[in-house]
């Protein structure tokens, strides 16, 4: 029977979606129930009492009270248990359990963007323990967008004013599609993400080193997504123009002078301290703003960043 | 038996005066304040705007054979689905039944000269014509790619003529607004002689609802496309979270007019239906007072339904839950009257004709949009459900399968009052079958990509869900077919003589006891009522109670 199922379900993905089926197929057997009964009756009325002649009688048969009473009130007393049904369900899938883990999402045109507690950062893909719940708080750089896991039967639309949130626990690892459901323009079909269920060991690997498709990634070419991902290019231009920080371009072998006079080379050490200790040399005429990304970056992170940099001529 | 047939004179030999003849010339339909030519001049502009809309339809479903760019970019398709959605909703199926077929129906139902006021009924169509006109420059002049919902803030930022249509839908707001009024005061004041509210034919109860809803709702569409405007134009920031408004609050207002839109659109539909079926049953209508207060009913409760558009848009539990409880309350009305439909057809002699195919038609159909609406009113899977096919789906089987078959079989059944001829009954048959399996290969199959997962309004898609869509497009064909068959089926008929007696269905409602096609003034004398609209017992005792 999971054919069938599968003609009206995607495979359950999470702890809420059976609670959401089961309503879900008592309604669906409760219509087919009522289809069967008026379309059975329509049909055998219309075969039986087919006209046959122009001067046809039929009988003054006007009103019935207690038939009329019965399909109102009956079809009311399955219409409010439906209600209260779903009503329930509703309730456990919106508000999150307290020990869930906190993401927060940012949807803009059109991509999805997930920010750990920890400050790491990915595009269009969520790595989730599995059997934890997990806990989106959500917003919308743009427009309206709306986070819609059909494995996981949640959804909920994603703002520009405030916050929305929704919660999901998986017990089952795999990969789970995401899709946009609020119109959002040209990218709308393909404003998709996608959610991966690990198990605990693929978790801690995750942990450690990082996604699975990021680490055969040449160097230089993951310094770069680091670059815009990471935040690096809000402060330090590719071209030359001076930011916040210094520019990346050609930096690389420099001489640059200290705040504190001292006189240092541009090299791997240099950047490496840069990026983990950014208050221990300051280049004069630069204000020590630069937040320490001690704990929030890989080492091969940081090698790919040195690798970006040294090929920025 | 009271049906006053008077014959009409014959003045040497010119052909019998009806109101198609009366007053020759352009110019005297331009300026006419007859019910019944405004009825025809709508129904041939609606029918103009459903070609236009079904062809974007026919369009976006060819585009959606494959999940890759076919023949339209994402922007012109998004373009396409907007237009789609905005004409058959603004331009064709909300004045449809009641501006078209319940111009010319209702005043000769009620046994009356023409509408209350006349010539606001002109002004209306003309207001109509003003707002159409200017959808269309809206459509040439760089189109409007928001959907015809127009949410805020994609829809004040985006390019494009939004603006020109928003301020479309407030101008076509009045037209629907004054021909409301109108209805509503010709009910009220126009009966024949003796006809009281419980004689009325069940059509005039539901254009009756559908005119409240549309004098007490649509203001609410005006002023929220003006703000609309407001803030695209001046930047007052109302929706625009930018400039301290909120998104949210606009489709608040948005489903605030069109949740009870929705009723403007079925209603009339439900209509339709509590004539054709007594009629082609030849017999008494099941339950009339329940059919008569569930339209007010329903009419009352689209007030505070509309929430259950917004359970995913970030609006409290509790509104949710209270939205969904009303949601289900709703449902039961709609229920008592399909009972009640079904229960008219026992031991009747029922005519398998063209209106009462389509009159079936609906039933099924109908029967099929009203069910799915509970799985979207439960909270827990309407989230999953909201913005997938499933939706797009439902409601059209509630609007095209319900709305529009029903307004297809009217148009079958009151075209010899109209034009005074019979159409080819044959081919009127043939186009009741197509379009009922056209109708349900196209969208049955959105049921089944829609709670897989199938999002609407995308212009690709997974490929998992190809196999749908390709029976969806399929679908679409067949239905074309069969809707040009119909529109065939009836205009063939124009090119004959008018040969249409004054009652053809034998049907007891008022506006068959004229000639076909009526003379300018609808009856010779003022009718007087005899019997219910349903009396069709042979031994009818005094009248319903």
């Amino acid at each position: 029977m999971n054919w069938f199922t599968r003609l009206f379900l995607p495979a359950q993905g999470s702890t809420h979606a059976p609670a959401v089926d089961n309503l879900f197929w008592f309604i669906l057997w409760l219509s087919v129930f009522f289809f069967v009964l008026i379309a059975g009756l329509v049909l055998y009325f219309a075969a039986r009492y087919r006209r046959k002649s122009a001067d046809d009688r039929t009988p003054n048969i006007t009103h019935h009270l207690g038939l009329e009473l019965a399909w109102s009130i009956i079809p009311l007393f399955l219409c409010l248990a439906i209600f209260f049904w779903g009503f329930k369900d509703y309730m456990t899938a919106t508000v999150a359990p307290l020990n869930a883990m906190e993401i927060s999402l940012t949807g803009e045109k059109w991509i999805w963007t997930f920010e750990y507690p920890d400050g790491m950062r990915s595009i269009g893909e969520l790595y989730v323990p599995v059997g934890k719940p997990v806990k989106l708080i959500m917003q919308s750089k743009d427009v309206l967008h709306s986070f819609f896991i059909p494995g996981f039967r949640i959804k909920m639309d994603v703002l520009p004013n405030r916050y929305t949130e929704q919660w999901f626990q998986s017990d089952v690892p795999g990969e789970y599609q995401v899709q946009c459901t609020e119109y959002c323009g040209k990218g709308h079909s393909t404003m998709n993400a996608k959610i991966v269920v690990m198990n605990d060991e693929e978790y801690k690997d995750y942990l450690e080193n990082g996604p699975k498709n990021l680490r055969d990634m040449p160097l230089a070419e993951l310094g770069k997504l680091l670059y815009s991902a990471r935040g690096c290019e809000t402060c330090h231009s590719l071209d030359g123009v001076k930011g916040q920080g210094p520019s990346w371009k050609g930096i690389f072998g420099q001489m640059h002078k200290m705040g504190d006079g001292r006189e240092m080379m541009v090299d791997e050490n240099y950047i490496r301290t840069s990026i983990l200790q950014p208050q221990a040399m300051i280049v004069q005429g630069y204000e020590g703003i630069m937040p320490t990304y001690q704990g929030l970056l890989r080492d091969r992170e940081i090698l790919a960043l040195i690798e970006f940099i040294k090929s920025q001529k | 038996m009271a049906t006053t047939t008077t014959p009409v004179v014959h003045k040497g030999h010119e052909a019998p005066k009806d109101y198609l003849n009366d007053q020759p010339g352009i110019w005297s339909w331009m300026t006419t304040v007859d019910h019944k030519r405004i009825g025809v001049m709508y129904l041939w502009s609606v029918l103009g705007a459903f070609l236009l809309g079904g062809l974007f339809a026919l369009a976006l479903r060819l585009e959606l054979l494959t999940p890759k760019e076919d023949f339209m970019n994402a922007e012109t398709y998004n373009k396409v689905f907007t237009l789609h959605g905005a004409i058959m909703v603004f331009l064709f199926i909300i004045p449809a039944v009641p501006a078209a077929l319940g111009n010319f129906v209702l005043p000769l139902m009620l046994g009356a000269k023409d509408v209350a006021f006349p010539r606001l009924n002109l002004a209306s169509y003309y207001i109509y014509v003003t707002g159409a006109i200017m959808a269309v420059a809206a459509m040439v002049t760089g189109g409007v790619d928001t959907g015809w919902t127009f949410y805020t803030p994609y829809s004040t930022t985006t390019t494009g003529a939004v603006t020109l249509m928003a301020l479309s839908v407030f101008v076509l707001g009045f037209s629907s607004i004054f021909t409301g009024i109108n209805f509503v005061a010709t009910v009220h004041k126009l009966r024949a002689p003796g006809m009281g509210w419980f004689d009325l034919p069940l059509f005039v109860w539901g254009i009756y609802a559908t005119a409240i809803i549309q004098v007490l709702a649509t203001p609410v569409i005006g002023i929220t496309t003006v703000l609309l405007v407001m803030e695209r134009v001046f930047q007052v920031g109302i929706f625009d979270a930018r400039l301290g408004g909120d998104p949210v609050l606009f489709q608040h207002f948005f489903w605030f007019y069109s949740h009870p839109a929705v009723y403007i659109m079925i209603l009339p539909g439900m209509a339709i239906i509590s004539e054709l079926i007594p009629t082609h049953s030849k017999k008494h209508i099941f339950g009339y007072r329940a059919i008569a207060f569930s339209s007010i009913a329903i009419a009352l409760i689209s007030f505070i339904v509309w929430g259950h558009h917004m359970f995913t848009s970030g609006q409290s539990q509790l509104a949710a839950a209270i939205f969904s409880f009303l949601t289900f309350l709703v449902a039961i009305p709609s229920g008592v009257k399909v009972f009640n439909w079904v229960a008219t057809m026992y031991r009747g002699s029922i005519a398998l004709n063209t209106p009462m195919l389509y009159a079936l038609s609906f039933l099924l159909l109908f029967t099929i949009g009203g069910l799915t609406g509970i799985f979207l009113g439960a909270l827990s899977v309407d989230i999953h459900l909201h913005d997938t096919y499933f939706i797009v789906a439902h409601f059209h089987y509630v609007m095209m399968g319900g709305t529009v078959i029903a307004f297809i079989g009217g148009l079958f059944h009151w075209w010899p009052k109209i034009y005074g001829r019979m159409y080819n009954e044959r081919w009127g048959q043939i186009s009741a079958w197509l379009v009922f399996w056209g109708f349900n290969v196209t969208f049955f199959s959105q049921f089944f990509m829609g709670s897989q997962g199938m999002p609407r309004r995308y212009f690709s898609y997974l490929d998992q869900f190809q196999p749908w869509h390709v029976a969806s497009t399929v679908g679409s064909w067949i239905l074309a077919l069969g809707l040009f068959v119909a529109a065939g089926t009836l205009l063939a008929s124009l090119r004959k003589p008018k040969d249409a007696p004054a009652n053809p269905w034998g049907s007891k409602t008022m506006e068959w006891e004229t000639q076909s096609p009526p003379i300018a003034h609808n009856f010779e004398h003022t009718p007087v009522l005899t019997h219910g609209p349903y009396d069709y017992s042979p031994e009818p005792v005094g009248r319903r109670r």
